[in-house]
């Protein structure tokens, strides 16, 4: 097996047992990065000099006797999440040369760890997407189709894992930017609990919705990361000051008598047959390795997309009022203070970036608040009762992460509607504030992959960790790789 | 639910943003088709229901009042496109 193909637990055996160095990995994986990504585009920026630095430091730190899961492991960082001294665009014109003075807590832990962080990847701008399409940069591309998006809007870190370009990665997860990349690229993809992890560092795009999420080759390395990074943090008045239980722990390969609840709000006349296919041979595969299967309804399940798109772009709006050409890098130069303003704006921001800022301050604006956004919230209290009810009868909730695998590049970009209503199956998990992952369940026809969505209640990571971990020891989808040449055509 | 061009102008300029005839069009035209799929939010009956601004109890955050570094004002005015005597620059407010 080649050193950019292991997973983080098997990169940790090696490099404890000696048998590889950080500084040989990291290299490794740079050359991969090299070979393939002119082809795949998950990189926005690369830092090969700072990641080997890294990795000295690391095979120092391991030399001294300290041996910790991330300690020399090569990782990307979506570039919404701040990199001290390192770019961070948010895939928008109007941080092109941004560079933050601090790091996000969620970075300062990995290095803390002794990870070796490899650079940031793309993301639709401001991780308003789901397709990297709206980045201002480029599209990157998916690791099993070329010509097919990775999903988004974490994109780059999802095809960046599934292509081997690095062993894992931090994403972020506002309506499924870390659950629907995951599951259109073949990888793990783990959306936290709002709160579980602090968003100090993270550009905010829906503060209420918002919330750092890992990227992985496997559950048990989503773990291992969700591990590293959790925690309450005085930073972040949102982040929750309960303990970490050991995540690893959980990872049993047993789920007898686990109770998996399947809503059939997630079956949908529409969606592709072989997505149900799959999901429900998933199904039946917990079954038979003893959970208990029962049927739960989410009947407000219709509703999420109108809520989510009327309560992200309406914080989105407010967040992005910062951006105003004075504090952050571009300014129009034009005319007065208001005129500069506007300008600034019109031309930083994308055309999607603009409709949820526009769609947004509609939804806030007087005479249409409680029509719109006091609406929109009061039925995110009923999504949110629909998940509290069903999690009094069952452990975790399974269900498709999306309707379809990925689309072609292109195919949806003219309409944002048609766009929006392909998160339906992610969005719900954000406004009820619960947890869950996306652990590949299969491929189609065209073998692009199909993701199984596990997700549980508030602060059950454990649960749905234990469920996805003994699925994916039971399948092995997750072992499967994109055919790919070492120069990035399908081979 | 169609939105009016003098609508979509407005927002833009609550919004302070600058659009294009053509971008007012597109988002005349795109806006409007969201929002009537939106209105299926009127169906449901919410009178008696409670907003959720956030998912995490309401609280006050409290901490200690311990002095600390603060970041310097170098790193902080260095990602500013005008900048003078240590402060951020604008244009003339009032003329």
């Amino acid at each position: 097996m080649k050193l950019h193909e292991l997973t983080i637990r098997e990169a940790h055996d090696l490099l404890a047992a000696g048998q590889v160095s950080a500084v040989e990995l990291t290299e490794a994986v740079l050359e991969r990065i090299t070979a393939l990504d002119n082809a795949i585009k998950a990189y926005l920026t690369l830092t090969p000099e700072d990641a080997l630095a890294q990795a000295h430091a690391a095979d120092e730190r391991r030399a001294a006797g300290e041996d910790t899961p991330l300690l020399g492991i090569p990782l990307a960082i979506k570039d919404i999440l701040c990199t001290k001294g390192i770019h961070t665009t948010c895939g928008s014109r109007i941080l092109e040369s941004f560079i933050p003075p601090y790091d996000a807590t969620a970075v300062a832990r990995l290095k803390a760890a002794g990870a070796v962080l490899l650079g940031k990847t793309n993301t639709d701008e401001f991780a308003m997407g789901s397709s990297t399409e709206n980045s201002a940069f480029f599209t990157t591309h998916n690791p099993w189709d070329l010509d097919r998006v990775p999903g988004g809007s974490s994109g780059g870190s999802a095809a960046a894992v599934a292509a081997d370009e690095c062993l894992g990665a931090l994403g972020t997860d506002t309506g499924g930017s870390v659950r629907q990349p995951a599951g259109l690229c073949g990888v793990v993809g783990l959306k936290p609990t709002y709160g579980r992890v602090s968003r100090y560092g993270l550009v905010a795009f829906a503060s209420s919705l918002d919330q750092v999420g890992m990227l992985a080759k496997d559950v048990a390395d989503a773990a291992i990361l969700l591990q590293a990074i959790a925690g309450h943090d005085a930073q972040d008045s949102t982040s929750l000051d309960v303990p970490v239980p050991d995540y690893c722990a959980a990872l049993t390969d047993d789920v007898q008598g686990v109770r998996v609840g399947v809503p059939r709000e997630y079956f949908i006349a529409g969606m592709q047959p072989e997505v149900e296919t799959a999901v429900r041979a998933a199904i039946d595969r917990m079954a038979d390795r003893g959970a208990e299967v029962v049927e739960v309804r989410l009947p407000h399940t219709e509703y999420a997309v109108p809520v989510y798109y009327l309560i992200a772009p309406a914080e989105a709006s407010a967040n992005l009022a910062r951006y105003d050409g004075v504090r952050y890098t571009l300014r129009a130069d034009d005319g007065g203070l208001n005129e500069m303003y506007r300008t600034t704006r019109g031309q930083g921001f994308g055309p999607e970036v603009k409709r949820r800022i526009m769609l947004g301050t509609y939804a806030l604006s007087a005479g249409y608040y409680d029509a719109y956004y006091l609406k929109a919230q009061k039925v995110r209290t009923l999504i949110k009762a629909d998940f509290d009810a069903a999690f009094e009868q069952v452990d975790v909730i399974v269900a498709p992460t999306s309707p379809t695998t990925a689309f072609r590049i292109g195919e949806k970009s003219d309409d944002p509607l048609q766009m929006y209503l392909s998160d339906v199956f992610t969005l719900s998990m954000n406004l009820a504030g619960i947890c869950g992952l996306s652990v590949p369940c299969g491929f189609d026809a065209d073998d692009m992959p199909i993701g199984l969505q596990v997700m549980g209640p508030a602060l059950g990571e454990q649960q749905v960790l234990r469920v996805a971990f003994a699925y994916e020891q039971a399948t092995g989808w997750h072992t499967r790789r994109p055919p790919l040449s070492n120069d990035g055509k399908r081979s | 639910m169609k939105l009016r061009r003098e609508e979509v102008q407005h927002i833009a300029t609550l919004a302070r943003l600058a659009l294009s005839d053509e971008e007012q069009a597109l988002y005349q035209e795109q806006l409007s088709a969201i929002l009537e799929h939106f209105e299926r939010l009127q169906e449901l009956d919410t009178e008696a229901i409670a907003p959720t601004a956030t998912v995490l109890p309401l609280r006050s955050v409290m901490r200690p009042d311990e002095p600390r570094q603060p970041s310097s004002r170098e790193d902080i005015l260095a990602n500013a496109s005008a900048t003078e005597e240590g402060c951020f620059k604008v244009p003339a407010v009032l003329d």
